[in-house]
C-alpha cells in the first residue's frame, strides 16, 4: 500500500564512519506524526535529554514529515531536532527550501547523525548511495562558497545543507543553511553539527515523486485548498507581494515594536525599513520554496549581487532594535548572517543587547576594537556580524554565545531580552498579552512560531481579540500551540494557517498515508507533542521558573506610545495556562501523561 | 485634522498619507468612502494605535491608520 511515508530511516555515526538504514516504526509514526513529534520522541527515547549538547553523545536529527515531498502545497519543509547548545533543551528548528524534498525522494524520512568525525566531513546521499568524505578543503568557507563548490561537483539538482563559520566555531548562534538564505535559524543547531565535525550534506535523487496512499483523495483535497489559500487575503495577495516584512509597519503602528533592546516601543522611522519600502528599492521577485503557492521570499538586488533580502525579523532585529533606519545596511548584514551561517534574529538581537551595554557603560570602545556599538551604526551592525561568525576578537567570540550569556559576564542577566536563553523576537508581549503567554511557555525559549498569538491578537485572524485583555488568552495560545506542533510535524509551511484549518491538514495527512485522523485527533496529537518536548526538558533540568519572561516585561511598563503603561500580565495567565494543560509547576501530571499516551 | 496612513497595496494611487478635515469626515466609514476603500478590504483598522471600528468617532489630531489583509512571521 502507497504512503508519502518512506518508513525507512538512515542512521549516521560519525565516530565509527557507519551508515546504516532502519526501518521508521509505523505506529509511532501516526502518534507523532514526523518533522518535530517524531524527531523529539526519537531523541527523548534514546536518552539524549541528558547529554552534554556538544558531545558526541548528542544527536542531530534532519527529518521529513509525511506531507514533505508529496503533492501538497509547502509540503518541502523539513527540521533539525536535536539537544540546543543555546539552552540545554530540545531544539527543532525548520527550514524550507528543497532540502527536505530531495531527502524524501532520496528514499529517507530521517537522517540520524551520531558520534564526532575526527576531521571535517560532509556527507553525501544519492538515493542509496550514501557517503562519508573528506571536507578538509571546505571547512572555514562561508555558506554560499560552500554551497557552490559542492555543487560545481554534484550538479545543480543537487541540494545542500550546511555550516557557515559561525557553525565550526561552535557559536551558540550558528544555525544550518540550505539554498543559500533558507534557514534551520534558532536554537544553536548549527554549533551540534560543528561539534560533530560536519560541514554539509547533499541531497539528490532521482525521484520527483512519493506515491500517496489516495492519489484522487489528495489531489482532491489539495485542489481545494489550493483555492483557499489563493482567495485568502493573507496567503494569496499579501505574503506574495510584500512578504513578512510588511509587519514592520502593523507592529510599529500599535506600539509594539521592541527599540533599542525593548527600551521602547515604537521606531519614529520604521517607514525607512518597511516591506513597503523593501519592495519599492530593493525587491527583484519573489522566493518560493518546494511546492510552495505564496512565495513570501524576497529576491533582492543588493549592489548588484542578487541574495534572499530580509524578513520581517531581521529588519526589526537590525533595524529598529539597534536604532538604525538604514534599509541597505540591514540587507548586507542580513547576507553576512547567512553567509556566516548565524541566526537572522540571535544574532542582530545580541548586537542590539551589546549595544544598550555600551550605552550603559558595561562595554568600552577599547572592547569594540574600532567599532563603537553605537545606536544606529550601519558599520557596527555588518561588522560585528562577521566578527561574531569568525570569533574574531574577545568581544565578538563572547557574542557569538548569545545575549545571555554576554549580559551574564557583566553581571546584568536581566538586560538579556531572552527566554530559557533565547532571544525574543520582534513582538513587544507587554502590549499583547497571549504572546507573552507563549513565549513564556514555549518549549524551546523565546519565540512566536510555536504559537502565534499576533494572528488573532493584531492581525484579526482567524478573529479579533483585545490584546490587553487576558480573558480566554490561555485557551487560544494552548489550542496554537497544539495546532502549530502538529503542522511542524507535517512538512507543510506554518503559513499555510492562515488559509487552513485542522480539518484541511487531517483531511491531506489522511489521503497522503492513509490515517483516518479527525480534525480533533490531529489537536491531541499535537497536545501529545507539546507534552513530549515538555519532558525531554524536565529530563534535562528545565526548572519551573523558566517558564517567564525578562523583568523589563513585567516590571517596566511601555514608556510612550499606543501601548503606554501596559507590562505582561503573566501571572495571572500562567496558572489558567497549566490548568488547562493539565501540568503542575509547569510539567505535565501523571494522568495528562496517560491521557496523551505518554505513559 | 487627522492624519490616514495607509498601508500596502491601499497606498496604490493614494499615497501613504493622507489629512482629512473631522468636521467634514467624522468616523472612520467616511474616510473609506471618500478613499474608495471598502470597508470589506480592511484587515487592521487603528485609531491611535488602538484597533476600532468604522463607526469610530474622530476628533482633530487622531491617526487613523488602514490595512488590507497582510501579514507575517
Amino acid at each position: 500500500m502507497s504512503t508519502t511515508y518512506n518508513l525507512k530511516m538512515l542512521r549516521v555515526n560519525l565516530t565509527e564512519g557507519t551508515i546504516k538504514t532502519e526501518d521508521l516504526d509505523e505506529k509511532l509514526a501516526k502518534k507523532f506524526l514526523g518533522g518535530r513529534g517524531l524527531g523529539t520522541k526519537i531523541l527523548y527515547d534514546e536518552g539524549v535529554a541528558t547529554v552534554d549538547p556538544l558531545s558526541p553523545e548528542n544527536k542531530l536529527i534532519f527529518i521529513n514529515g509525511p506531507l514533505t515531498g508529496a503533492n501538497v502545497p509547502t509540503g518541502g519543509r523539513y527540521m533539525v531536532v536535536t539537544k540546543a547548545p543555546l539552552n540545554n533543551m530540545i531544539a527543532s528548528s525548520n527550514s524550507g527550501g528543497v532540502w527536505g524534498a530531495r531527502l524524501k525522494y532520496a528514499g529517507y524520512d530521517a537522517l540520524i547523525v551520531e558520534g564526532k568525525a575526527d576531521a571535517p566531513v560532509y556527507m553525501v546521499i544519492d538515493d542509496d548511495h550514501v557517503e562519508i568524505k573528506d571536507a578538509a578543503a571546505l571547512w572555514g568557507k562561508t555558506s554560499e562558497e560552500t554551497e557552490e563548490v559542492l555543487k560545481e561537483e554534484y550538479g545543480k539538482n543537487a541540494s545542500v545543507l550546511n555550516i557557515g563559520p559561525a557553525g565550526e566555531n561552535l557559536s551558540l548562534l550558528a544555525c544550518i543553511i540550505n539554498e543559500a538564505d533558507r534557514a534551520a535559524g534558532r536554537t544553536g543547531v548549527g554549533a551540534v553539527m560543528g561539534s560533530k565535525n560536519l560541514k554539509a550534506v547533499v541531497c539528490s535523487s532521482k525521484r520527483t515523486v512519493v506515491e500517496p496512499y489516495d492519489k484522487e483523495a489528495l489531489r482532491e483535497t489539495v485542489a481545494k485548498n489550493l483555492k483557499l489559500l489563493k482567495d485568502n487575503g493573507v496567503t494569496g495577495t499579501g505574503l506574495p507581494t510584500y512578504g513578512t516584512a510588511v509587519l514592520v509597519n502593523i507592529i510599529n503602528n500599535v506600539g509594539s515594536f521592541p527599540t533599542k533592546n525593548w527600551q521602547e516601543s515604537q521606531f519614529a522611522t520604521s517607514e525607512e525599513i518597511s516591506g513597503e519600502m523593501l519592495k519599492e528599492k530593493f525587491l527583484v521577485k519573489q522566493g518560493f520554496c518546494h511546492r510552495c503557492p505564496i512565495g513570501c521570499g524576497r529576491v533582492i538586488n543588493m549592489n548588484g549581487k542578487i541574495v534572499g533580502g530580509p524578513e520581517y525579523e531581521p529588519l526589526w532585529a537590525y533595524g529598529a532594535n539597534c536604532g538604525l533606519d538604514d534599509l541597505e545596511a540591514i540587507t548586507i548584514a542580513n547576507y553576512w548572517a547567512n553567509e556566516m551561517g548565524l541566526d537572522a534574529i540571535g544574532a542582530p538581537t545580541t548586537i542590539a543587547t551589546a549595544m544598550e551595554l555600551y550605552q550603559k557603560g558595561f562595554i568600552t570602545d577599547e572592547d569594540c576594537d574600532g567599532v563603537p556599538l553605537k545606536w544606529g551604526s550601519s558599520e557596527a551592525i555588518i561588522e560585528w556580524t562577521k566578527r561574531m561568525g569568525l570569533n574574531s576578537n574577545p568581544l565578538a567570540k563572547l557574542m557569538a554565545q548569545g545575549s545571555y550569556r554576554l549580559c551574564e559576564h557583566y553581571g546584568v542577566p536581566e538586560l538579556s531580552m531572552s527566554v530559557k536563553k533565547q532571544d525574543m523576537p520582534a513582538y513587544d508581549a507587554r502590549g499583547i498579552q497571549g504572546i507573552g503567554l507563549t513565549y513564556a511557555t514555549s518549549n524551546r525559549g523565546g519565540c512566536h512560531v510555536r504559537g502565534y498569538m499576533i494572528s488573532p491578537e493584531i492581525l484579526g485572524l482567524p478573529q479579533p481579540l483585545d490584546r490587553f485583555a487576558t480573558e480566554d488568552k490561555a485557551l487560544w495560545t494552548k489550542i496554537f500551540q497544539d495546532l502549530t506542533a502538529v503542522i511542524d510535524s507535517t512538512g507543510m509551511c506554518l503559513f499555510t494557517s492562515f488559509a487552513l484549518g485542522a480539518a484541511e491538514y487531517a483531511e491531506m495527512i489522511n489521503a497522503a498515508t492513509g490515517t483516518n485522523y479527525t480534525p480533533e485527533e490531529l489537536l491531541v496529537v499535537g497536545e501529545r507533542i507539546y507534552n513530549i518536548e515538555r519532558q525531554f526538558n524536565k529530563a534535562a533540568g528545565m526548572k519551573p521558573e523558566d517558564d517567564t519572561l525578562p523583568k523589563r516585561l513585567l516590571e517596566e511598563p511601555i514608556p510612550d506610545g499606543p501601548s503606554k503603561g501596559e507590562v505582561s500580565k503573566l501571572h495571572i495567565l500562567l496558572p489558567q495556562y497549566y490548568e488547562l494543560r493539565g501540568w503542575e509547576n509547569a510539567f505535565p501530571t501523571e494522568a495528562t501523561l496517560k491521557r496523551l499516551e505518554l505513559l | 485634522m487627522v492624519e490616514v496612513r495607509l498601508f500596502a497595496y491601499f497606498r496604490n494611487n493614494r499615497g501613504k498619507i493622507v489629512y482629512v478635515d473631522p468636521n467634514q469626515y467624522s468616523n472612520v466609514q467616511m474616510i473609506l468612502d471618500h478613499l474608495g476603500i471598502n470597508l470589506s478590504d480592511v484587515q487592521i483598522l487603528l485609531v491611535n494605535g488602538r484597533h476600532t471600528h468604522a463607526q469610530h468617532e474622530l476628533k482633530e489630531n487622531d491617526i487613523v491608520a488602514l490595512f488590507p489583509p497582510v501579514a507575517g512571521g
